[in-house]
């Protein structure tokens, strides 16, 4: 809508100044000068749509309380939504679109990680910014991009830390569940690599993938009772992504295991996930995260009715993804106002050493690698469809582009501010990977 | 309160063995339990569950119970802690007496995690051993068994003289086989006969506590151990085909559903109907419209809303193929490529109607009553919705079958597909035929989609997950046969989880596609291949 409509401003603005060439060309600039273009690049149909339409309207609720404030560098910011259909090849087209038509000079956007990887050819050619709201597995920095989700030190690590602790109940045995593509296959390994390290078995790890959509989990809801009823302590570590998260969960209450017996901890069920599904067999099963709805702190309070009054829904859940986006919109902010303008190049080098409060009461502090500082979370699933946080990290983590628990890319670095380079290699001394 | 005999002999000997235990100054273990819950600390709250298991104290057990609600509240300025009952009134733990000018608002619930939950479990087993109600009894054995605390093994020689209902008795046993065989204080003789009650459950948690002796325990009990393990081992391998069994029927009765309405629309009228995903997530979501509006209206009739969502998610998704079939299909037959790509874009256009009006997130529809929880069957748990959703899938196989051979639009839909010139002669409208067999077929994956919403997401992307399935049902069993879906769906179903524990789902998947395309090359027909005239032209 808004795209259309500064469409049409700008052929009236062209019909208006007339014939002569300089006006026209004066119109343009002028109308240019309005307004600061953001772009949205998230599906909102096919079977992505579920996760990404409330991203879209998180920008739309951030530009509108950032014009409520009166805009950036006195300029309104008008944001421009595209609609790239969970499908990966649409999303560098839609992504050029943005970019060269509609000249947006940052783009929020994507969530699987395929979808990413499709669109950074294109940021680099073009020399534009996307800030990435979602957790991933790690292992890239990007020059364009900058990762405002958790890497797998921000998240899945710390998530097998406290299974492993006493108040965790000292989890002896695992059962790595994922959905079967590149965030799962990746974290995983980064996972049973760390597990090896701390003395763990290889009889004691279970690795599991099922295809997307996933929907009949009897077999191997049952495998997992069997394997994790030799006695040691169990638990599952859950990549299990979108749609196939509720037969899952189904399918764990139906067959009575509970959360005291083998708690599963999830790294893609949030708050919206949750909305489908009856939570009263779930509770205990928890979640790692950097942010939940339920975090009482006054910012928090503050953003959640500001949403549900935005989207006049009082019933509008917040999730982890969406505080991403709200610190990867803010940090964007912050920088262009430092260097007041919106030039990509000196947005990027601005970028790093930004820091912006959370919504937990802590700031994101934007790294020379492109990922951010992020407290991290464990919240238990309560009956009510929100989670009750039983541990929280001792400050902020700073995110890893590189896992220290891989070979290959535990001597890698990445450092845009001194090194310009995203996988500088600490022992060959090069830039270029290992 | 009167004290009812089992509970006097519960507090006869915990005080018993209470006084084994050193006390503190004042305070006894109820006391310094108290005390551990104002901590705010998960630790110090399953410590302080275990000293309240042992206490003795009569109010033992309402402290766990209030804890299992979030009842039990504190106040950590002042270490007390309250209890709050059903009415909201505040009485204090240490006492029981009511609590008053205590302000709620400044008191926190005490939290708790797994771990805790883990001691609630346990506690809530020991205090209520001696209950006077069999089931909670019951309960409290295999809770006993689960924590093998061997502090509760006195109580647990109490109840097992005392007890009279022979399955807690069982229950009692083993629990109390399961503390003996991993002590090393317990006679060699009774610790040998532990593995024989132990080995008599015969499940996989009898599995675990044999498999996980103590190091130190005497090579007697180990070889018993032994034995009986490898006993346990041979007889779940067979239960555990037989799980398979059960799975793939459950499966394939899935598939049956989602294929079925597809068999009349492809496999009697051969049309292509990529909508036919679509239809099954519009059952579903009529399911969900019911139950909101049974919720909103009428929640007493909750239990019979799928019920009642069955004729009305027919008749609506009926309605929408009739519909279908009148304003596009009509024009299409005989093109199957342009109907392909035209039912294809229907398919579309309904998934974003639905996520435009329900919006892209899941709907959560409830599960009736009835169609929640397990019963054993042997050593096969058998989940009453998936129990119930092969009975439905089979009561809507035979409904199907007696539509098509015993009404006159089943036999009008019969002559059409065999020969539609012929049976036009005859005088059958053959175009009022061929939209009443679409709308069926659609009806039909409409019913499917009540009973998957009680297994899937009901998401506008339901369908899609189906389709695939769905064609490959109905291919491999023979185009335009019932009985050919019926056996392509169970044996499709049965042969997917027959190979997954082996291959993996992703594989076990591939595995199933490469022998149905291996099949079809070798019978291009399906299973049962359906003969006339038509059919060959």
């Amino acid at each position: 809508m808004l795209k259309l409509f500064s469409h049409a401003g700008r052929v009236v603005g062209r019909v208006a100044a007339g014939a002569a060439a300089l006006a026209i060309g004066a119109s343009v600039s002028a109308k240019a000068e309005d307004s600061i273009k953001v772009g949205v690049l998230h599906s909102l149909s096919g079977t992505m749509a579920i996760s990404e339409t409330t991203l879209k309207d998180t920008v739309l609720f951030l530009v509108d309380e950032q014009n409520k404030k009166g805009g950036l560098l006195g300029k309104k910011l008008e944001a421009v939504v595209v609609d790239p259909a969970s499908n990966w090849p649409l999303f560098a087209e839609k992504a050029r679109e943005l970019i060269t038509k509609d000249k947006v000079v940052v783009v929020f956007g994507c969530w699987t990680s395929v979808s990413r990887k499709s669109v950074l050819p294109v940021f680099k050619e073009l020399n534009s910014i996307l800030f990435y709201p979602v957790q991933y597995e790690g292992e890239e920095s990007e020059r364009n991009v900058f990762y405002t989700g958790a890497a797998p030190n921000q998240q899945a690590i710390p998530a097998v830390d406290y299974l492993m602790s006493k108040d965790g109940g000292e989890v002896k045995r695992w059962v790595l569940a994922g959905t079967d593509y590149v965030y799962p296959r990746t974290t995983n390994k980064i996972l049973e690599a760390y597990l090896l390290s701390k003395g763990v078995a290889k009889e004691d790890i279970m690795i599991n993938y099922t295809p997307f959509g996933h929907s009949d989990w009897q077999t191997i809801v049952a495998d997992i009772k069997k394997f994790g009823s030799a006695g040691k302590k169990t638990a599952v570590v859950s990549t299990i992504n979108g749609d196939a998260n509720v037969p899952f969960y189904k399918e764990l209450g139906n067959q009575g295991i509970k959360a005291t017996d083998i708690p599963v901890v999830a790294f893609s069920v949030g708050e919206e996930e949750l909305a489908g599904i009856d939570t009263k067999p779930l509770v205990g099963h928890l979640a790692a995260w950097n942010y939940f709805e339920s975090i009482d702190t006054p910012e928090n309070k503050k953003f959640i009715a500001e949403w549900q009054a935005y989207t006049k829904n009082p019933k509008r859940v917040t999730n982890d993804p969406m505080e991403a986006t709200y610190i990867g919109f803010n940090a964007w902010v912050a920088a262009v106002e430092k260097v007041k303008s919106t030039d990509p190049d000196k947005v990027i080098d601005a970028l790093p050493g930004i820091k912006v409060p959370n919504l937990t009461g802590g700031t994101a502090e934007v790294l020379p690698n492109h990922h951010i500082t992020k407290p991290v979370f464990i919240g238990e699933i309560e009956d009510n469809g929100q989670f009750d946080v039983v541990w929280k990290s001792n400050g902020l983590v700073p995110g890893d582009a590189w896992s220290d628990y891989l070979e290959g890319s535990k001597d890698l670095e990445a450092d845009w501010v001194k090194l310009k380079c995203g996988n500088y290699n600490t022992v060959t001394k090069k830039c270029g990977g290992s | 309160m009167r004290l009812s005999s089992p509970l006097a002999v519960l507090l006869l000997g915990l005080a018993l063995f209470a006084t084994l235990v050193p006390r503190a100054a004042h305070a006894g273990p109820y006391e310094d339990a108290l005390a551990k819950f104002t901590t705010e600390s998960y630790a110090d709250t399953a410590a302080a569950l275990g000293l309240l298991a042992t206490s003795g104290n009569p109010r033992a057990v309402e402290v766990v119970d209030a804890l299992a609600d979030g009842r039990l509240l504190v106040d950590p300025a002042a270490g007390k802690v309250y209890i709050r009952g059903a009415d909201g009134s505040l009485a204090d733990a240490a006492s029981g007496q009511p609590a008053a000018g205590v302000d709620a608002a400044a008191l926190k619930a005490v939290r708790a995690n797994n771990r805790v939950r883990g001691a609630i479990a346990a506690a809530s087993g020991a205090l209520s051993l001696f209950n006077p109600d069999p089931a909670k009894r019951l309960a409290a054995a295999q809770a006993v068994f689960k924590s093998r605390d061997a502090t509760v093994l006195p109580a647990l020689d109490a109840a097992l003289a005392k007890e009279t209902v022979p399955a807690v008795k069982q229950a009692l046993a083993t629990a109390r086989a399961a503390i003996v065989i991993g002590s090393s204080a317990a006679p060699e003789a009774e610790r040998i006969a532990a593995v024989a009650t132990i080995a008599d459950a015969g499940d996989q948690d009898a599995l675990a506590v044999l498999q996980n002796l103590p190091p130190d325990a005497p090579a007697s009990v180990k070889t018993a151990a032994a034995s009986a393990i490898a006993g346990i081992q041979r007889t779940l391998a067979v239960w555990g085909v037989a799980q398979n069994v059960w799975y793939g029927l459950s499966l394939g009765s899935v598939l049956l559903l989602a294929a079925i309405g597809l068999a009349i629309t492809f496999g009697v009228m051969g049309v292509i109907n990529m909508a036919h995903g679509e239809m099954v997530m519009l059952g579903a979501y009529t399911t969900f419209v019911v139950q909101e509006l049974i919720r909103a209206y009428n929640p007493a009739l909750f239990d019979a809303s799928l019920l009642i969502a069955i004729p009305i998610a027919f008749l609506f998704t009926g309605l929408i193929g009739v519909i279908i079939e009148r304003t596009v299909i009509r024009f299409l037959y005989g093109r199957a490529l342009e109907t392909l790509l035209a039912t294809w874009g229907i398919s579309l256009i309904l998934q974003q109607a639905i996520r435009t009006i329900f919006g892209p997130t899941n709907r959560e529809v409830g599960a009736p009553s009835w169609m929640s929880g397990t019963v054993d069957v042997g050593h096969l748990a058998v989940t009453y919705g998936r129990a119930w959703i092969i009975v439905f899938a089979i009561l809507v196989f035979l409904a199907l079958l007696a539509v098509l051979r015993l009404t006159r639009i089943g036999l009008e839909m019969r002559a059409v597909t065999q020969n539609r010139r012929m049976a036009a002669s005859m005088g059958i409208r053959t175009n009022w035929v061929d939209a009443m067999t679409f709308g069926l077929g659609s009806g039909i994956a409409g019913i499917a989609g009540v009973a998957l919403s009680q297994i899937d997401n009901v998401s506008p992307n339901l369908g899609q997950s189906y389709i695939i399935d769905s064609f490959l049902v109905v291919v491999f069993g023979g185009v335009g046969n019932l009985w050919g879906t019926l056996v392509g769906a169970m044996s499709l179903g049965i042969a997917n989880k027959l190979l997954e524990p082996y291959a993996g789902a992703v594989l076990g998947k591939i595995a199933l596609l490469v022998i149905v395309i291996l099949f079809i090359q070798k019978r291009p027909r399906g299973l049962f291949a359906l003969k006339g005239r038509a059919i060959e032209a």
